[in-house]
């Protein structure tokens, strides 16, 4: 019997990873079923895009305690490396998913560099401090990404970043094989779709994997313990920064793999994408799911994805009825009288159903 | 726990609501295995009719709703007018709202390809047309942007057409027009870095300008975020000599160039593209300001060829139509005259339109609000002549 | 001569934005909160003055009032709703749902005025030329730079010196002390919220007269970039959002002349990073040491 007692929070993870599994085996169904309408199945690598965006997101703002406001700009990091991957593997690679993991994994080392290369300065700054340079980083990668230029031709990768907006595409000079890949500020435009939901799977199960596995070890504990008392955490030993270092990078790295994704899922994108609007999108997802509850993630990135999509219906007003529910929901889950309304509604509810 | 529990019903909830709702609509989109008998119960019903249903993608919201409404509107009038009239060819029109954006103009399309659209007219902007074409080309599904104007948009894509002028054709036909009617001006260039739109338009300007031998005396750029503040490139522009100043790019930042160029005192040639149309019936507009600025445009809302369009647009919506809206409306007559020329009945389904449209595409000729005579290439380009106006007391006229 | 007029578009931007800054470092000084619906406030003043304006035909320092009080309206009556009733909640709560009530003000905005952008014509019309027409200032400019002088004049005044202003500042140190010390904290915090918006219709007019244009989504970068102004001068200081403000504009304006326009933003985040690397609370913040 003792062998079975297994902890409460070991549970908890396989109750997640098991949801996670049979929502897709579900899906997956449901679609080859052809009872799934397009709308939806259109979404569903976007929704596993943004689970994993909401999980590594949650990892610096539930898990670390910092608050982030330039999530996206990782995934735009993510999201144009793994492109650039992709187009320029195109004949070395031919076998589709090969391409797309060697893609999504080249958009997370991108992305985790350019997490060191943000968190090391950001990480030494407290509250609201950290949260604006990081707000800054994300619309810093945006410009720059914006001025970027990349084609691939025989001869190898060209690049060129338009700094005075004097330069365009035929600057590079490509070959006549060769292809624009990201074109400043009309993007990338050409891509070859090559996500797929299966990946998307593969990726919320190892970004399930990897921060479960992270905050429930030795690292994870350290860093909460950052996240609660830094000063104390620091007097017993806990090297701070390079436990916080770890959890950032670590949800960078999540975030670009999660970006490549995306940006092999549409044909075009471009930077402005992963502008503050973006970035915000997904700390609304960890707020609403709560923070360091990682499962809560996963629902409220899939819910807030499909409700604007659900709200069609009401054409020119679905923006403001979405933003309605967004703060009605806030209130509801943060105040304590709505609380305690909510509380005593229940119950009275019981109670009718017995008596009726 | 209780309340993860809601979390967690809600979810579940929702996605049962989605797939309910998706279910009834589904049959109409065509399988690509081609299992064609279940759609004969769609088909029952509109057999007996001749509706098409014509879906518009464009942002209905956000900072570029303006163009979304545009097209939405403009194609609204066009179906009206043709069920009104009567005849074999009617259509049923819906219009999907996209933020500009192409994850959510993807969704949109998946959402009309649901309710059953057989023809696409849109989306409005470039990305997400991009995004959306593709998805077009593989589902075979005919599309027929009004105004995403790259080349990105078409290229490759058999089923993929446009109204409005190719990005590289305006800015190549502006050069020229330049290097024909005012050869020894000194140019600046001043577009919007982060927009497709206006990079693809400077791109072959600058491009065609080399060819013809034009003084570019320099380039200005601006990007989104800082599209309310001029003064820097304007004070540039002006110490550099500069006569002519081009702007590719929409009337809104030009409106505040013009403003901003007045208040400074610095009054050069002003040379837009069709994106400038519209500036002078924006509301507050000091038309004034306006005076001498050139544009090559295909429509202009004060032609007295296009008065009955114009009176229907702003009866109905209260706004005086710009470009998209034109250019939209133009779109549902092609479309008309397209399946008119290839015999499409609307049992036939969405591929089958498509497939039957592509050929005939390239046969048809046109006359429309923003051109006489329009044809396309195989490659989806519209050909037609772009009309270089003056401003004039608040009208387009034809320069002397 | 180019240097100094570019020094005057960067003084002129930085004002529009240090009297944003002012309002955003107002609220956040005494409720601890980032206001992201601040941006959208500004965007319903410039909208309300623009239909006083040229609808009613009113004359501009009628319209500027009119902004105001509707805005002070708006302010509290957002604070009430949204909030107020956040008051105990953790601080991301709060910061979500003043995005809610973001995405909400821009979508009503465009539902009541459309999306179409309307030509805002400044408040006052015309320039002062100097050293013959080389230089040419428009009046919106120095009357920008007035009103922005006048306001933290002002502000700096009245929390120094008044009754109310006091309380705010007790509120901002101690929110149990002071409530302990007879302060009503609540009304004190819905006044600076009233205070910051009717500042916000101000800010409004005087955007949009710089601009020239107004759309639903005016507010939100202008709003960003009040914040980094705020941040960069430390948040909570009224002079610092000031300094902030004006030197974020000057770094603007510069950057695009000399070194890149595609860049400027990111050039001023640069600076900003920086600025916030040798002073973790910003030029004039106060750094508070944790207490162990």
């Amino acid at each position: 019997m003792k062998k079975l007692t297994i902890k409460r929070t070991t549970r908890t993870d396989f109750i997640t990873y098991l949801g996670v599994i049979v929502a897709f085996l579900i899906m997956m169904f449901l679609r080859d079923q052809g009872v799934l309408n397009r709308s939806l199945t259109g979404q569903l690598v976007p929704i596993c895009c943004y689970i994993s965006m909401a999980i590594s997101l949650n990892l610096t703002v539930g898990i670390l305690g910092e608050l982030s406001l330039g999530h996206a700009g990782f995934m735009s990091v993510g999201a144009f490396s793994g492109i650039i991957t992709a187009m320029s593997l195109q004949s070395t690679i031919p076998y589709t998913p090969l391409r797309l993991a060697v893609a999504m994994v080249v958009g997370a080392i991108f992305a985790a560099i350019a997490g060191i290369i943000v968190g090391v300065p950001v990480l030494r700054l407290r509250g609201d401090y950290l949260a604006i340079v990081t707000l800054a980083f994300g619309e810093i990668i945006k410009d720059l990404i914006n001025c970027l230029l990349v084609g691939y031709d025989s001869n190898g990768l060209h690049m060129a970043l338009n700094l005075t907006g004097s330069k365009s595409i035929t600057d590079l000079n490509l070959q006549p094989d060769g292809i624009a890949i990201i074109k400043g500020a009309q993007g990338a435009t050409g891509t070859t779709t090559i996500a797929s939901f299966t990946a998307g799977f593969v990726l919320v199960m190892i970004t399930l994997v990897i921060v479960l596995n992270l905050v429930r070890s030795r690292t994870g504990r350290a860093v909460m313990a950052i996240r609660d008392n830094r000063i104390a955490a620091e007097s017993v030993g806990i090297n701070v920064t390079k436990y916080k270092l770890i959890a950032f990078v670590t949800s960078a790295a999540l975030a670009g793999a999660a970006g490549a994704l995306y940006g092999l899922n549409f044909s075009s994108l471009q930077a402005t994408k992963f502008n503050f609007n973006t970035s915000i999108l997904v700390l609304v997802f960890v707020v609403l799911g709560g923070l360091g509850n990682i499962w809560g993630s996963v629902i409220a990135a899939t819910v807030l994805t499909i409700l604007p999509e659900a709200l069609r219906g009401f054409d020119d007003y679905r923006m403001l009825i979405y933003a309605i529910v967004l703060i009605l929901v806030m209130l509801a889950t943060n105040n304590s009288q709505a609380k305690a309304l909510l509380g005593r509604i229940i119950p009275k509810r019981k109670g009718a159903e017995t008596n009726g | 726990m209780k309340k993860k529990f809601f979390a967690f019903l809600m979810a579940v909830v929702m996605v049962f609501s989605l797939v309910a709702c998706g279910g009834g609509g589904d049959d109409a989109t065509t399988d690509d295995t081609g299992d064609t008998t279940e759609d004969t119960g769609d088909t029952g019903d509109s057999a007996t009719t001749t509706t098409f249903k014509v879906g518009t993608i464009g942002p209905l919201t956000g900072e570029n709703a303006i163009y979304g409404t545009a097209v939405a509107n403009g194609a609204k009038i066009a179906v009206d007018e043709i069920n009104a009239a009567g005849g074999d060819i009617q259509f049923e029109l819906q219009s999907e709202d996209d933020v500009a954006d192409g994850e959510t103009s993807v969704n949109a399309y998946n959402n009309l390809m649901d309710w059953g659209m057989q023809l696409l007219v849109g989306p409005t902007t470039t990305g997400a047309s991009v995004a959306v074409s593709s998805k077009c080309y593989e589902e075979r599904t005919f599309m027929l942007t009004p105004s995403a104007s790259s080349t990105d948009v078409t290229a490759g894509k058999d089923n993929v057409f446009q109204v409005c002028f190719t990005d590289p054709n305006q800015g190549t036909s502006s050069a020229d027009y330049m290097a024909e009617n005012m050869a020894d001006a000194k140019i600046y260039v001043l577009y919007q870095n982060d927009d497709a739109y206006s990079q693809g338009i400077r791109d072959a300007f600058v491009t065609e300008a080399e060819a013809k031998g034009l003084n570019i005396v320099g380039e200005g750029t601006f990007t989104k975020d800082t599209a309310t503040d001029f003064s820097v490139q304007l004070t540039a522009a002006q110490a550099a000599g500069a006569d002519t100043m081009f702007l590719p790019m929409y009337y809104q930042p030009a409106s505040v160039i013009l403003n901003q160029a007045n208040a400074m005192g610095y009054a050069p040639t002003f040379f837009g593209v069709d994106g400038m149309d519209g500036i002078l019936t924006m509301e507050g507009f000091d038309a004034s300001l306006a005076e001498g600025v050139m544009l090559l445009t295909p429509f202009s809302a004060t032609l007295e060829e296009n008065a009955s369009f114009v009176q229907a647009y702003e009866d109905q919506f209260g706004e005086t139509p710009n470009q998209f809206a034109a250019d939209a409306y133009d779109a549902v007559y092609i479309l008309k005259e397209a399946l008119e020329a290839a015999g499409c009945t609307a049992d036939m389904t969405t591929a089958d339109i498509c497939e039957a449209l592509v050929p005939v595409m390239t046969t048809i000729t046109h006359d429309g609000l923003t051109g006489k005579g329009m044809t396309w290439s195989a490659d989806g380009a519209v050909s037609k002549d772009p009309t270089a106006f003056v401003i004039q007391d608040g009208v387009y006229v034809l320069p002397q | 001569m180019e240097f100094l007029s570019y020094l005057i578009s960067g003084i002129s931007l930085g004002s529009v934005y240090a009297i944003i800054a002012l309002g955003y470092t107002m609220v956040y000084g005494i409720a601890k909160m980032l206001n992201f619906a601040h941006g959208d406030v500004i965007m319903v003043g410039g909208y309300i003055s623009f239909c006083a304006m040229n609808y009613l035909g009113l004359p501009s320092i009628v319209a500027v009032l009119l902004a105001m009080a509707v805005c002070t309206v708006l302010g509290v009556v957002i604070e009430g709703l949204a909030y107020k009733p956040l008051r105990s909640a953790p601080s991301l709560a709060v910061l979500i749902t003043a995005i809610g009530v973001s995405y909400f003000l821009q979508n009503a905005a465009q539902l009541i005025w459309s999306a179409a952008p309307k030509v805002y014509s400044p408040v006052v019309a015309g320039s002062l030329s100097l050293l013959n027409g080389q230089l040419t200032i428009p009046y919106v400019s120095l009357l920008t730079v007035v009103v922005c002088l006048v306001i933290m004049a002002g502000l700096t005044l009245f929390t120094s010196q008044s009754k109310l202003g006091k309380a705010m500042r007790a509120c901002s140190e101690d929110k149990n002390a002071a409530q302990l010390m007879g302060i009503n904290v609540n009304a004190t915090i819905s006044t600076t919220f009233a205070i910051g918006s009717a500042l916000a219709a101000i800010a409004g007019v005087l955007l949009c007269s710089f601009n020239g244009t107004l759309m639903p989504t005016t507010g939100s970068m202008p709003g960003i970039k009040a914040f980094t102004a705020a941040v960069f001068g430390g948040i909570g200081s009224i002079p610092g959002a000031f300094l902030g403000g004006l030197l974020l504009g000057i770094i603007e304006s510069m950057a695009k002349a000399y070194i890149s326009t595609n860049l400027a933003n990111t050039i001023g985040f640069a600076v900003l990073i920086v600025v916030l690397l040798v002073r973790p609370a910003g030029l004039l913040g106060k750094y508070v040491p944790e207490k162990v």
